[in-house]
């Protein structure tokens, strides 16, 4: 506890993040209770309704409530941006980390894989992915996480690449440890710092990419709502007419991947022992 | 012979978030043309953030300099605007580094890199700037100058870019040549070299140059005169000879003991000195060398000793000796 | 006297440059035919100038790097090719100590940590026995037990070096590859650590092979010295011999351009000219030819071997 106050008087941005972070998924799991509105029920009187008492962020074109949606929504937005960012991120640094310490045979063939990947665009890849697999929650943050996996891993080999080369590392062999133990103990926590700063800038753009597949109907079914569609199925209609279906949305997004690099700053520099003191 | 640079009362602060560093602390000297002035100290003793104070190299923030003159021939560089700096650097006082690969731009030639240093200085031509550049290679000793002029510098050899980097700053022909460690990344054979060669130009030319080593063979080697500095003070001044034969402070006493030297006996050891240099930010009380040093006295720990002649020509901080 | 440590005809090779399918064209010869031994409780300074393969001697006898031919033989048996699991109980036996006192330490890992890791990955002892050993080890290179807890940025370089012995020291080496151990530390500190190492040698009967360029330190530390040039061993013999009366013009070179901290002794300027030449592409014949005063006709095709001049006194040079 102490130390946790000790950190937060360091870090106060991170602290900052930390809350954004906290609130967004507190609204997520308790959904059912803070929305004023079923998010489904339409209402063909309020379609389009202006921020107001009501609809305190206004009402979309079937008159649904703009609040209520983007607090259901924010279970499916988060859970598929940590989600896919988690599963990207653990599998690429793996990845890149048995990639850049094994080198060989092992590394040629997955720095190869992993540039064809990286020459599809991510929502082709993504879109063949779901269409494959089929429209659902765990199907949509599998697709996404997929293409994230070859930048990270490429990212992690590099670090590997040049971490291998330490004294230190050397040291690790001269004492007689074996590969494993050196990579995992030696090698992976000295890549965390390029790691963060990787994941906390993949997870607006897997909301992104949520959006896009939702938009495609290969996202998560209709009619749940989830921040990225409801930003791109109003966003060419509706920006002059009714700004407030593209703002707040855009809004969440925006917050959550700030909070999220605030936070991820800070956890790299508490991570990081040299910055203890 | 009248001082062509003269550095007085110097201190130059950093802020940090741990609180004011002063990594120069009131450091005075000076140097004649043609002379060579070293100052001598180990890592963190404000050696080379002395020489970019004289530069106006320092970053700020969060460094300053926050007292002081240093005068160039009259000129005191502190009080010049930055563009007015900016014409002295490289045409009146220059500066060379202990990576030469790291202050030379990798994507142009040698050649080029040298003409427009005096171009910029100089309102000649480029052919005569491209001329200059090939004598002045000549004149660090690169062999066949007009096809190394035309090389980038990862074609060359540390000890061809360490010269390449020579000729740089002394094509404006600069009334003060700073050596910042200068052949501290080179190998022995080349380090000799390199140190002939700024100790020939230096005669040629008459720079006064101010080399900044912690080698003290280099020192003994080149300088005429030297001033030692401890944790951001200058400890002792005076001729290079005198020091080395009769050092003042306990500091230099225990750094020339230190140098392992040719011919001593099997299985002798070294004196070393106890301790850690302390670091900037967390200075005792008190002279700063006082927690390592075998003769200090209840003085040592309360006041900072002054700077006094303790023999012709020779000046030291300190209490006891 | 018992030989610790017999090398013969060492050699490694690296690929300079290879082609589309991984075939090599060209080789660097780091490391080209060397020959030495080390007897118990001694030291072998080896001396060179960058590049002259002398780093990658003291990693091919740890076989920390393969050797490409030749063979080391450690404690009487034959090294060059054990097999991983014999490799491992060897590291017990033989360590090394690291220049840079930065890259050395995993920033990562508390010193008490690093320092008991060799113990664990040994399997010796239980956590509080392996405490124990890093606290007497810290103590025995001068570091306070109680700084344990501390992470490798919060010391000194000299310091930092500290550590990385008390870590070489841990499984209780015969021998230590000192690879540069002073060349990063300011002068003062320098001499705490070189005097350390001299002390454990006294206390302990341990060997070293010091690697270093700086031939005052070398002379400080070692028994005998080698002179390396490219790859191959120039000069070899007892230390007092190499120093009164240095036979190889490259040892004679470079003593002469060794600055001496000695503003009285004004040396003579006659310094060799020219490059230490790319280990890619080396001299034909004697490969100090292009840079020797006393080159003759038969040094610039003719190699030189290395033959004993003297008794226990050997030199690569057709004029010795």
């Amino acid at each position: 506890m102490n130390d946790a106050l000790y950190y937060a008087r360091r870090y106060p941005l991170g602290v900052a993040g930390v809350i954004i972070l906290i609130v967004f998924v507190l609204t997520a799991v308790f959904a059912n209770v803070v929305a004023p509105f079923d998010p489904l029920t339409t209402n063909a009187k309020a379609s389009l309704a202006a921020p107001g008492s009501r609809y305190i962020i206004g009402a979309d074109m079937m008159g649904r409530d703009m609040l209520s949606r983007m607090i259901h929504g924010a279970r499916i937005s988060l859970a598929v941006a940590l989600g896919a960012t988690c599963i990207g991120s653990g599998f690429g640094a793996m990845l890149g980390l048995a990639s850049g310490y094994l080198g060989g045979w092992f590394d040629l063939i997955t720095q190869r894989i992993a540039e064809i990947m990286q020459s599809l665009p991510l929502l082709v890849m993504a879109l063949v992915i779901t269409a494959s697999l089929g429209p659902s929650l765990v199907n949509t943050i599998i697709a996404i996480a997929i293409p994230l996996i070859p930048n990270v891993a490429r990212v992690i080999r590099a670090n590997v690449l040049s971490l291998r080369e330490l004294n230190y590392v050397e040291a690790a062999r001269a004492v007689g440890m074996g590969r494993m133990r050196i990579a995992l103990v030696h090698v992976l926590p000295n890549t965390l710092a390029p790691l963060i700063v990787l994941a906390t800038a993949q997870l607006g753009s897997t909301i992104l990419t949520e959006a896009s597949l939702s938009f495609l109907g290969l996202g998560v079914p209709e009619p749940y709502p989830s921040w990225g569609r409801m930003l791109s199925e109003s966003a060419a209609e509706y920006i002059r007419s009714a700004p407030w279906l593209v703002i707040f949305p855009g809004l969440a997004i925006s917050l959550v991947v700030f909070g999220a690099n605030l936070f991820g700053d800070a956890l790299r520099d508490i991570l990081d022992p040299r910055q203890g003191d | 012979m009248a001082a062509v640079l003269e550095v007085a009362g110097l201190t130059t602060v950093f802020h940090t978030r741990t609180g004011v560093v002063r990594a120069v602390q009131d450091v005075s000297f000076s140097v004649e043309a043609g002379e060579t002035l070293a100052i001598v100290g180990e890592s963190g003793c404000g050696k080379t953030m002395t020489a970019l104070s004289l530069m106006r190299l320092i970053p700020t923030p969060p460094g300053q300099i926050t007292a002081g003159t240093v005068r160039l021939a009259g000129t005191d560089l502190l009080g010049l605007s930055e563009a007015g700096m900016r014409k002295m650097r490289g045409s009146q006082i220059a500066m060379i580094f202990q990576e030469p690969m790291t202050a030379l731009n990798p994507l142009l030639t040698i050649g080029r890199q040298i003409a427009e240093m005096v171009s910029l200085h100089e309102n000649i031509s480029r052919r005569a700037a491209n001329a200059r550049a090939v004598e002045m290679l000549q004149q660090v000793r690169i062999p066949a100058p007009e096809r190394r002029a035309r090389e980038y510098p990862h074609q060359m050899s540390g000890g061809m870019r360490q010269r390449a980097m020579i000729a740089m700053a002394l094509a404006c022909r600069p009334k003060v040549l700073i050596a910042d460690e200068p052949t501290t990344a080179l190998d022995v054979t080349i380090q000799a070299q390199v140190l002939d060669l700024i100790d020939d130009l230096r005669r040629e030319l008459g720079t006064a140059v101010v080399l900044i080593t912690h080698d003290l063979g280099v020192v003994a080697e080149v300088a005429d005169r030297m001033i030692v500095m401890y944790a951001g003070r200058k400890v002792e001044d005076g001729r290079t000879k005198d020091l080395f034969a009769d050092p003042c402070h306990p500091y230099l006493q225990g750094l020339l003991a230190s140098v392992p030297r040719f011919g001593a006996a099997e299985g002798a050891r070294l004196r070393d000195i106890p301790g850690i240099v302390p670091p900037l930010h967390d200075l005792p009380h008190g002279c700063a060398f006082a927690p390592r040093c075998a003769c200090a006295v209840g003085a040592c720990r309360d006041t900072v000793p002054p700077l006094e002649p303790k023999r012709p020509g020779h000046t030291a901080a300190c209490w006891v000796t | 006297m018992t030989m610790l440590l017999e090398v013969s005809e060492l050699r490694k090779t690296f690929p300079a440059r290879t082609g589309l399918f991984g075939n090599v064209i060209d080789r660097v010869h780091a490391v080209d035919g060397i020959s030495f031994s080390i007897a118990e409780g001694r030291t072998l300074g080896l001396v060179g100038e960058s590049g002259c393969g002398k780093s990658t001697v003291g990693r091919a006898v740890l076989r920390l790097i393969e050797p490409s031919s030749g063979s080391v033989r450690f404690e009487g048996s034959d090294i060059t090719h054990l097999p991983p699991k014999q490799l491992r109980a060897l590291r017990r036996r033989m360590q090394i100590v690291f220049q840079d006192p930065y890259s050395s330490l995993n920033p990562r890992q508390r010193a008490g940590d690093i320092v008991a890791e060799p113990l664990m990955v040994h399997g010796i002892a239980d956590a509080a026995q392996r405490r124990e050993t890093a606290e007497s080890l810290f103590a025995k290179v001068g570091l306070q037990p109680r700084q344990m807890s501390l992470y490798p940025h919060q010391f000194s370089g000299g310091q930092r070096q500290r550590i990385s012995i008390a870590r070489a020291l841990a499984l209780g080496p015969r021998f230590i590859v000192a690879d540069e151990p002073v060349s990063a530390l300011d002068v003062s500190v320098q001499a705490q650590v070189i005097n350390l190492l001299m002390d454990l040698q006294a206390q302990d009967g341990l060997s070293y092979l010091f690697i270093s360029h700086n031939l005052a330190v070398v002379e400080h530390v070692s028994h005998d010295v080698a002179v390396m040039y490219l790859g191959r061993i120039v000069e070899h013999t007892d230390k007092a011999t190499i120093f009164a009366r240095p036979l190889h013009p490259y040892t004679q070179a470079l003593m002469a351009a060794v600055p001496v901290a000695d503003p009285a002794i004004r040396r003579d300027k006659k310094h060799v000219m020219g490059d230490v030449p790319s280990p890619i592409n080396r001299p034909p014949g004697c490969h100090f030819h292009p840079r020797c005063p006393l080159v003759q006709d038969r040094c610039r095709t003719e190699e030189p071997a290395l033959r004993e001049v003297q008794p226990g006194h050997r030199v690569a040079c057709h004029l010795a």
